[in-house]
């Protein structure tokens, strides 16, 4: 659907925690891992090769397919968002357990089953539980 | 998910926060995992322990829930911590660990807790023993194993947030291993080489985990084989692979008629794959700093088996024998204690040579008899590895030095 210049898009996904966000996409068309490959002050994803590797994932809404590695990977994510540098939200194609365990104990909103290559790095995102709107300019 | 009444609320915070943080953990992973509803559980085992593993960010997130007044409401037991709870300064490790360690083990006492800090509770009196049926989530990848398979209960692979929440609510969601249909194996291994020792059970379970991922294998012409023996496939099968459940022909109790899948494909086990698990698990390393004997926890047995082939002998090497606390207060009534430390070796409970922080401990080299610890340590903990039988470690404890064949 276009209005004006802008372009919004409307995508329903599965709630894994529930929520209300806004904010920017950041996205990423790898599984990301928050155990190892992210620094836990600036909330930088530092794993070599990475497609976000050297980006923040401050404040953003965080897009990627799922996550990977150490179940620990949870902890991590907690311990971002205690040092606020975690993402504002979070929206994956199939979310695994460590995200969603980790997103509950964070509380940090996370949706999945969303189609995400509809989504844009730099997107304006609005979520609200299991709705997903997507705006561009 | 389809939700009792009584579990709505709980899942809406009517029975406290900690309840409702339980329940949205665990119903997310209902649905993730595509269950119909909750099934009550009798025992939880929770990992995540280790300071080692946990870091600063599980220690703040334990004694949050801790500090809130979170409780559990099923029994449950710890697996391995990183230290020995009571024997840490005579062993040597390092203050500041310890610090955070006590508090990672204070959190969990808080919660309610057994601070048993052990991957083999099915081995104590007054453990955690399940019996066959038994609905249970655990999380230590050996014990899971070992309950789903040699017992016959029935546990998911947990993660430690997983296994607490189950903890604190009772309930799991029912899907994967609870159900009938994902008991059955996808794999006939057809053994056709003998297996004698602990370790050529850890280096079949190291080949088989390789080959089969998280598959259900059915194990053939396996003639014997004792419950050490066993914990030891357990372990090396669920860290190469992610091995949750096996059975095997004629001893366990599930390896009945209708089990193996029809399309199940097979693997031959010869004599050279076993040699080749061998080889895989093996540095080159011939000075031993660290013989580590306990990966699962040792039994009361194995302890026995290492007191007879030391038979006075000292030690050149340190030795390590890591178990339970329960197990180690019965080597002490039985005297094995005191053989053992006559040797110069040690029994060291609560922890064990994966989860601890060896080698902030000095240690360069070690070997064991164990598939799991063999796979672990070179990449967890830096270590060079030896992987042999039980008498060949303890040769090496006493010479300080691996002699090949």
């Amino acid at each position: 659907m276009v209005c004006g210049k802008m372009i919004r898009i409307e995508l329903n996904g599965r709630v894994i925690k529930k929520g209300r966000a806004v904010g920017e996409a950041l996205k990423s068309d790898e599984p990301i891992s928050f155990f190892g490959c992210i620094d836990k002050k600036t909330g930088v994803i530092t794993e070599k090769g990475h497609d976000l590797e050297g980006k923040s994932v401050k404040g953003k809404i965080l897009v990627f397919p799922n996550g990977k590695g150490s179940t620990v990977g949870s902890y991590s994510l907690y311990i971002l968002k205690k040092n606020n540098v975690a993402p504002r939200a979070i929206i994956n194609k199939d979310c695994e357990p460590i995200i969603a365990v980790g997103a509950i104990i964070s509380e940090i909103p996370c949706v999945d089953k969303v189609d995400i290559s509809k989504i844009k790095n730099g997107d304006r995102i609005i979520i609200n539980n299991g709705k997903v709107v997507v705006e561009r300019i | 998910m389809h939700l009792t009444k009584e579990e709505r609320e709980m899942l809406e915070g009517r029975r406290g926060e900690g309840v409702q943080k339980a329940m949205e953990i665990l119903t997310a992973l209902g649905d993730i995992y595509n269950a119909n509803k909750f099934i009550p559980i009798k025992s939880a085992q929770v990992s995540g322990v280790s300071y080692k593993n946990l870091g600063d960010a599980g220690l703040e997130f334990l004694c949050e829930w801790a500090d809130k007044g979170i409780k559990i409401k099923t029994p449950a037991t710890l697996n391995p911590s990183g230290i020995d709870l009571s024997n840490w300064k005579d062993i040597g490790f390092p203050k500041k660990f310890v610090d955070k360690q006590l508090k990672i083990i204070d959190a969990f006492r808080r919660m309610g807790i057994r601070t048993e800090c052990t991957c083999t509770p099915y081995l104590i009196l007054m453990g955690n023993k399940p019996n066959f049926g038994d609905h249970i989530a655990w999380s230590e990848s050996s014990a899971v194993s070992y309950a789903n398979s040699i017992i016959g209960a029935r546990t998911n692979r947990e993660s430690g947030i997983s296994a607490l929440s189950s903890a604190i609510t009772g309930l799991t969601p029912e899907y994967g291993y609870h159900l009938d249909e994902n008991r059955k194996a996808d794999f006939v291994i057809n053994v056709k080489t003998r297996l004698n020792k602990i370790s050529d059970f850890g280096a079949l379970g190291y080949v088989v985990g390789k080959k089969i991922g998280n598959n259900v294998p059915f194990f053939k012409g396996i003639k014997n084989a004792s419950s050490d023996q066993l914990k030891s496939l357990c372990a090396s099968m669920a860290a190469s692979g992610a091995v949750a459940l096996y059975h095997i022909e004629d001893i366990t109790p599930e390896a009945k008629r209708g089990i193996i899948k029809r399309d199940a494909q097979e693997i031959v086990i010869e004599d050279e794959d076993i040699k080749e698990g061998y080889k895989a698990l093996n540095s080159t390393v011939k000075e031993i700093d660290l013989v580590a004997i306990g990966c699962p926890h040792a039994s009361l047995e194995e302890i026995e088996s290492i007191a007879n082939i030391l038979d006075g002998k000292k030690v050149k090497s340190a030795l390590w024998i890591t178990t339970s606390r329960g197990v180690k207060e019965m080597a002490e009534k039985t005297s094995l204690l005191k053989r053992i430390e006559e040797s110069g070796g040690v029994i060291v409970s609560d922890t064990c040579m994966v989860v601890a922080p060896i080698e902030e401990l000095g240690f360069k080299s070690m070997a064991t008899n164990s598939g799991k610890a063999a796979f672990y340590v070179p990449s967890h903990c830096g270590l060079s590895v030896r992987f042999g039988s039980l008498e060949r470690c303890i040769c090496a404890a006493v010479n300080g030095v691996w002699e090949d064949d």
